[in-house]
């Protein structure tokens, strides 16, 4: 029954850890040799002043290796692989840890560092826009970068465990028919599919509610998958990340924009029963909302929302390390209290999570709905005649 | 501020990973998923009509089976009256009968009586008479055994003669 499921998740999981474990103890023997002691020293002055600006973006931002945590010089963590395209050069593909944590160059590229950051703001009257770990080519020449980074791969695993998730229960219910009382996941899912199906997609797209089900569910549970994994302590902030956000908002625009009706389009370009003069007005600025402000609001509201409250926790956790650095005994009592407020926005994230992930797909029913519509007012006349 | 601007590698692996992700759950995940759960809803929306169906049928004998039920008792006290009138019916006809059979046996019985009666008064008239003769016998004998009597009486019976 749900054994069979349960024993593959489990299997994947086995896997995951054991390259998991493997990679790390390469990565660890990697951080031992690469350094030299001239730039251990350096770190060390570096390090014992607190940056925050640079613990928090680090952590909010994507990189080329998953770190995990680091005790003094030991920094634990997973080194992924970098792809990089060249028109030039052609296509190199290696371990991000040749890089030795932006301490080495491999292959004509290399990572920005601190000093490269330093010599940008000397450079720039004090300010860099340099972000700490980017690749950059030495001669300067153009590449693209198709890197496995941790977002990506976090974004893989989550796919993956959404894939063992839902077949799993496709299964199921194939095997059990529906008449069968649901069990295990089935019966944690079925309420979800059933909210989206009730409350999201019937009451925007009517009768249409079934075209768009597939998708709309797909974006809810990748979304809501994604923030509960970026909620893990060392786990990616994928969904914190306007890429990301921009590219579900790309699809959705997509799907709007081959479904829309004439109906839809007649609105915004001829809107119906408005004077010539006020039409001048109006008609670009529906094209503006239903065009550009929808889709941008949808992508920057998802991203805003998770990158504030992981910005908000790890400010609360540095503020710890901050009056530490004052003072000891005013570091260990405000730890008390940050702790209290990390968990508390702990909790609140989780519920954001999940309200982020129902909005974004919400917003999403509605636009759709309001694009594929036809013959509003026809149908309000019929209904009115029922 | 990089954190705003995209990057290249994660838009392409984005797109590509979602739209394969979602065509994959679409056709392996959803696809069944959805499809049971709408039969289910099918199933559960039957299930409910032919309850209703099955309620109001159940109804609708219900009151049949009163209207027989009322039918039936009608009936039996319709039987009942009509046994009961048929019970005293019939008694009466055996009181009747009986009460003509006795009076039948009765007036038979008078009538017999009646003629043992007639039949036993001439028996003792006939034998009265036979008794007189043998006594007016015997007196005539003695009577007449002496001349001057058997004149004198001869007499007399001429006297009675003439007079008639």
């Amino acid at each position: 029954m749900s054994f069979s499921f349960q024993s593959s998740l489990k299997s994947v999981l086995t896997v995951f850890l054991l390259i998991f474990g493997i990679s790390f103890f390469a990565a660890a023997q990697d951080t031992h040799e690469g350094h030299s002691e001239a730039t251990e020293a350096g770190h060390e002055a570096t390090e014992n002043k607190i940056n925050v600006k640079e613990i928090i973006f680090g952590h909010i931002r994507d990189s080329h290796d998953w770190h995990l945590f680091s005790i003094g010089h030991f920094h634990a963590s997973l080194p992924l692989p970098v792809i990089l395209y060249n028109p030039s050069h052609g296509l190199s593909v290696f371990m991000s840890s040749k890089f030795e944590h932006g301490h080495a160059e491999y292959n004509g590229y290399k990572q920005i560092n601190d000093h490269d950051i330093e010599a940008d703001a000397a450079l720039h009257g004090g300010k860099s826009d340099l972000a700490k770990g980017k690749i950059i080519s030495l001669d300067g020449s153009k590449f693209y970068n198709f890197s496995i980074t941790k977002n990506v791969l976090s974004m893989f695993i989550s796919l993956a465990i959404l894939w063992f998730l839902l077949t799993g229960i496709a299964k199921k219910y194939k095997r059990n028919g529906s008449n069968k009382a649901p069990s295990g996941w089935q019966n944690a899912l079925e309420p979800v599919i059933g909210f989206i199906d009730e409350n999201v997609a019937k009451p925007y797209l009517g009768p249409k509610a079934a075209k768009y089900m597939p998708l709309l569910l797909t974006f809810f549970f990748f979304i809501w998958v994604n923030n509960l994994l970026g909620l893990i302590p060392g786990g990616a902030n994928l969904t914190g990340n306007i890429t990301v956000t921009l590219v579900l908002t790309l699809i959705f625009f997509v799907v709007m924009l081959v479904n829309s009706s004439k109906y839809f389009w007649g609105h915004i370009f001829n809107p119906p029963g408005i004077p010539f003069g006020i039409k001048l007005i109006l008609v670009p600025i529906e094209i503006l909302s239903n065009l550009m402000i929808k889709p941008a609001a949808l992508a920057i509201r998802l991203f805003a929302n998770i990158f504030a409250g992981h910005t908000i926790i790890l400010s609360l956790i540095c503020m710890i390390f901050i009056f530490g650095a004052m003072n000891r005994g005013v570091g260990f009592g405000f730890s008390i209290v940050s702790v209290g407020f990390s968990v508390f926005m702990f909790f609140l994230e989780l519920l954001v999570a999940a309200i982020q992930a129902f909005i974004f797909t919400n917003l999403v029913a509605v636009f759709i709905g309001q694009a594929v519509e036809e013959h509003h007012h026809e149908e309000h006349a019929v209904e009115a005649h029922h | 501020m990089d954190l705003l601007l995209p990057e290249f590698g994660l838009f392409f692996w984005t797109l590509i990973a979602f739209v394969i992700g979602f065509l994959l759950l679409k056709k392996f995940a959803w696809g069944p998923i959805l499809e049971a759960l709408n039969e289910r809803e099918k199933n559960i929306a039957d299930s409910i009509t032919s309850a209703e169906k099955v309620r109001n049928e159940m109804a609708s004998m219900k009151s049949e089976h009163e209207v027989l039920l009322n039918q039936a008792r009608e009936e039996r006290t319709l039987m009942l009256k009509e046994a009961k009138e048929t019970k005293e019916r019939i008694i009466n006809e055996a009181k009747d009968a009986a009460k003509e059979e006795a009076n039948k046996i009765m007036a038979e019985t008078r009538q017999q009586i009646e003629f043992q009666k007639n039949a036993a008064i001439i028996d003792v008239k006939n034998q009265i008479g036979t008794l007189v003769i043998e006594v007016a016998e015997k007196v005539l004998r003695k009577e007449l055994s002496n001349k001057e009597e058997q004149n004198k009486y001869i007499n007399t019976l001429a006297q009675e003669i003439k007079l008639n």
